[in-house]
């Protein structure tokens, strides 16, 4: 673990002072159970399109949440004043919202138990904090990275922009667990644009570097080469936007990790949320085909599919140290050998499923929002040893496709139909590399393709990819998660002709 | 942003406070108070409550240079110290390149009123989601004993803006919004419908009124019958108009148009602003002013972006028209590139109204009139698939509906849709008149949006969803 630093602005806000009254008040007017985060969330956004400055902004979200469980229904107050009194207010606030809405709580809120930890501190792997980096020199940087694209031959326009996020949460209950953490994550963008105006035709060709649970030394070239992903840009947008349209058809499939994380985000990581697979979504983001009673049973893919769930993993977006309801992180078997073994957690879905402790997926958003059960890092796991590279699987493949980088996407709300696109499509040609495609998209149902997973890539080919922007709940709440993938081969999966589907 | 160990400071005097603490050339602040309540309910119980009170604080201040006027921005929530926003604004703008969206601030009119600038924040609090509160325990216990559960969310905010300038703005707004929606999952989740209502205030909304139009189509779904992909033709109620036609809306970047990465760009290069995009006479618009609409009539924003800029903060909205008797008649742009390109600005506005002149009849009368096709309810997970094209995919979600001689005689399972908001236009067969719609999945960040009912032919739907 990194060393624990916390930041002394934030620990001289009067953390204690206000998490004392808000939960001393919630004690006595006697909630069964009382959790107050006070978090203070810097986020950074700087843009710039053709190497100019287009957005910069700068907010910094402070404030405080309590949730309380009162008599068997749950009450959630929040502000952003940051007083003993206001603490107080809050909790008399909470409570008057659990008995307001007791008669629609038709279901008594019980929570799992979790043991008191104490106070703990916890902070994330970074070098350097991405939001004291001056402005100045984030356009810098940006402005030199724009500029190699622009100068290079077929490239129109280049948007480049990064977004900083350093969160500091004070978390603490009844039970007596005082949290307090730190997480930083930053996620680079370039993304250049060709354009054939006689068409009015244009294509785009972005960065794959995944968002990364890590410091501005991410964009320095700690954990990804930035000079040889720009370098290829230009080459690979001109391919592409001279490519033939793909011809529609079944096809073999080598999905790289830069595309295939947001397919196991999609069709495994909501899939396996307890709450959604309950009903307790389908109001919003959806329910799940992998139902309670289908665990231990369902055969979700071919036998070589292990997933887990963690929040443990070094630099992913979903890790932490203690979640937003005091339960430790902890690293679970969601499927095993192609079958359902595992739902990730909060401590109510926990309680009420009788699945024992709580697997601490339990997240808010912001310091004024509830925490609900948000995405572990969910990650397909590699082949032990020296699995075969991505090389070896397009090796396989007589006629087939080699997927990159994530683009469009699109799945049902019960998480069987889905469709992806993807930055690059090479055609594969007996076993080799032919060229890229264009015009298509990937369109199959959740366990038909995880079926139709004949092998998965050795370590070598594994990356930790993510997003920052997970949606779910009302009013919606925004998560970062990362999955980690190797490269993996699909047999006869379904590719459509996106002008095709146009009719044109 | 140090925190200041006591109560908030009226907006109103956080403004002052702000503008004399400047140094700059100019500056401009914005403070919103956002009041919120709000319910959310899935399997006929209440899973989580809220009530809130946020305050942002955006300070943009402008510095003239040799080289043109650098922006510094810096916004925080909560009680911190305003002042701090000052420094951190004109620390970024001491180092920062010419803004390319440089344009003179705005000016107090005539016509600003400006007297409630001191008024306090409108609050809400339960008592902002009227009736449905105590209507939603007794819906749950109906629910129950139809063997039907219900899963949704109701919400009350109010937001107040405060606007002031160094150049004199005193604005301020407030803006109620409020919204309900309502899942029925019947037969051990075999049949599901939704409905939803949006409103500044929810004393005009009610659950049993839901709960009628879920009725209605649960009883449509008592024969289930199975169809393939392909092309239908279909009827889409006004909500699900709302659904595709917030995307059209959102792709009237002038920008984006003129530099040939648009589905508004013109072969040859230019924009296709004037082109026919529909053999019918619609109207697309935003309108802060619109009845029943009425929404913020200034522009607010603490950063600039493609198309808007903060030195246009406090520029008055009007109606813009995005297409006109069927044209397409403007694209989004702040006032410095609409001077470049010789063009008005236009600012997209919080809500947004789709209209066919004329047009009267709702989705019953509509659906009457269809030979064979499908009513949709809602549409979901809607995604940009080609930017070329303004091709979107998404499912149909919460009730599909086979019409066969102008009658509905079944449930149809769900489809993945490949299609256009643009084509919809051009394959609209006929319209209804314009009525509140609620987006399924848009509506939080567009509560306030009016559609007429569309008949539309060809609608891809590329493949079956087992979903339901």
């Amino acid at each position: 673990m990194a060393t624990i630093e916390l930041d002394a602005d934030f620990l001289a806000l009067p953390l204690e002072a206000v998490r004392g009254a808000a939960l001393d008040r919630a004690r006595a007017l006697g909630c069964e159970h009382a959790e107050v985060r006070i978090e203070r969330i810097r986020s950074q956004f700087v843009a710039l399109r053709d190497a100019r400055l287009e957005t910069s902004a700068d907010y910094l979200e402070l404030g405080i949440g309590l949730r309380v469980v009162h008599e068997g229904s749950f009450g959630f107050a929040a502000t952003v004043e940051l007083t003993p009194d206001a603490g107080a207010a809050l909790a008399d606030q909470a409570v008057a919202m659990a008995r307001a809405t007791a008669p629609a709580f038709s279901e008594r809120v019980e929570l799992a138990d979790e043991p008191s930890h104490g106070e703990a501190a916890w902070t994330s792997s970074y070098d350097r904090d991405p939001t004291e980096v001056p402005t100045a020199e984030k356009i810098s940087l940006l402005e030199d990275w724009s500029g190699r694209l622009l100068r290079s031959a077929g490239v129109d326009h280049v948007t480049a922009d990064v977004l900083a996020v350093v969160e500091d949460k004070h978390y603490a209950d009844l039970s007596g667990t005082v949290t307090t953490q730190r997480r930083v994550r930053v996620h680079p963008v370039v993304e250049a644009v060709a354009v054939d105006s006689e068409t009015a035709g244009f294509e785009t060709m972005r960065t794959l570097a995944p968002p990364a649970g890590r410091g501005w030394e991410y964009l320095m070239g700690r954990g990804w080469d930035w000079d040889d992903e720009l370098a290829r840009i230009p080459g690979y947008l001109a391919e592409r936007l001279h490519a033939p349209s793909v011809v529609a058809g079944a096809y073999d499939l080598v999905v790289d990790p830069t595309n295939l994380w947001l397919t196991i985000h999609e069709s495994v990581g909501h899939t396996t949320e307890l709450d959604r697979a309950m009903g307790y979504e389908a109001g919003f983001a959806g329910t799940s085909f992998a139902t309670f009673d289908q665990l231990g049973k369902l055969v979700y893919g071919s036998e070589v599919m292990n997933v887990t769930g963690d929040r443990t993993v070094a630099h992913g977006l979903a890790t932490i140290g203690y979640d937003d309801e005091g339960v430790e992180a902890q690293s679970f078997d969601l499927i095993r050998d192609g079958v359902l073994v595992g739902y990730q957690l909060d401590r109510r879905i926990a309680r009420l499923t009788g699945l024992g402790r709580s697997n601490g997926c339990a997240f808010a958003d912001s310091p004024l929002h509830v925490p609900i059960q948000r995405m572990a890092n969910v990650s397909l796991r590699p082949a032990s040893g020296d699995g075969p590279t991505t090389e070896e699987l397009i090796s396989s493949v007589d006629r087939g496709l080699y997927v990159v980088g994530d683009k469009s996407w699109s799945i049902d709300m019960q998480r069987y139909n889905f469709q992806f696109t993807a930055q690059r499509f090479f055609k594969i040609e007996k076993g080799k590399l032919a060229g890229q495609v264009r015009d298509l998209a990937y369109q199959s149902r959740t366990t038909e393709f995880w079926g139709a997973m004949q092998a998965v890539g050795g370590e070598s080919t594994y990356l930790l990819g993510g997003a920052f922007n997970c949606g779910k709940a009302q009013p919606e709440q925004v998560a970062p998660v990362s999955h980690g993938s190797p490269s993996a081969l699909f047999r006869g999966i379904n590719v459509l002709n996106t002008r095709a589907e146009l009719g044109r | 942003m140090s925190a200041v160990s006591g109560p908030l400071v009226p907006a109103d005097r956080v403004v002052d406070q702000v503008l004399e603490a400047s140094r700059s050339d100019g500056c401009v602040v914005i403070v919103e108070e956002v009041s919120e309540a709000e319910l959310r309910f899935a399997n006929n119980t209440a899973t989580t409550n809220g009530t809130r009170r946020d305050r942002s604080v955006s300070v943009i201040v402008f510095r003239q240079t040799d080289g043109g006027t650098t922006v510094g921005t810096a916004s925080g929530s909560g009680a911190g110290d305003p002042l701090e926003l000052v420094r951190r604004a004109e620390a970024s703008a001491a180092t920062a390149p010419p803004a390319e969206d440089a344009a003179p601030l705005i000016t107090p009119t005539a016509s600003d009123a400006g007297g409630d600038f001191s008024d306090p924040p409108v609050m809400t609090s339960l008592a902002g989601l009227g009736d449905v509160l105590g209507e939603l325990s007794n819906a749950f216990a109906r629910a129950s004993a139809a063997g039907s559960r219900l899963a949704g969310f109701a919400a009350h905010n109010v937001s107040t803006v405060y606007l002031g300038s160094s150049t004199g703005l005193r604005l301020r707004h407030v803006e109620p919004t409020g919204k309900l929606e309502v899942v029925a999952r019947a037969n051990g989740g075999e049949r599901s419908s939704w409905a939803g209502a949006g409103a500044g205030d929810l004393a005009q909304v009610h659950v049993e009124e839901l709960e009628a139009r879920l009725d209605r189509r649960l009883k449509w779904a008592e024969r289930r019958i199975d169809l393939d992909a392909g092309r239908y033709e279909v009827v889409l109620p006004p909500d699900a108009v709302a659904d595709l036609i917030v995307y059209l809306g959102e792709a009237t970047s002038g920008r984006e148009a003129e530099e040939g990465r648009s589905v508004f760009s013109a072969p040859g290069g230019g924009t296709r602003l004037g082109e026919s995009l529909s053999p019918h006479p619609f109207s697309l618009r935003c309108d802060p002013f619109e009845p029943g609409l009425e929404c913020i009539p200034f522009l607010v924003t603490g950063a600039s972006g493609q198309d808007v800029s903060v030195f246009d903060n406090g520029l008055r909205l009007g109606r813009t028209e995005w297409i006109s008797q069927g044209r397409l008649a403007r694209l989004q742009y702040h006032r410095a590139a609409a001077a470049r390109s010789g063009v008005q600005p236009a600012a997209f506005g919080d809500n947004l109204t789709l209209e066919l002149p004329g047009a009267t009849g709702g989705v019953d009368d509509l659906v009457g009139r269809t030979e064979r096709g499908l009513l949709l309810t809602c549409l979901w997970y809607i995604r940009e698939v080609d930017p070329t094209t303004l091709l979107l995919t998404g499912l149909t979600r919460d009730g599909v509906y086979l019409v066969e001689h102008g009658e509905i005689v079944g449930a149809v399972n769900n489809f993945r849709f490949n299609e256009s908001p643009v084509d919809l236009l051009a394959k609209t067969i006929e319209a209804g008149r314009t009525e509140r719609a609620l987006s399924r999945e848009a509506n939080e960040e567009l509560n306030r949006t009016a559609m007429p009912s569309l008949r539309v032919a060809e609608f891809n739907m590329s493949s079956v969803s087992p979903a339901i």
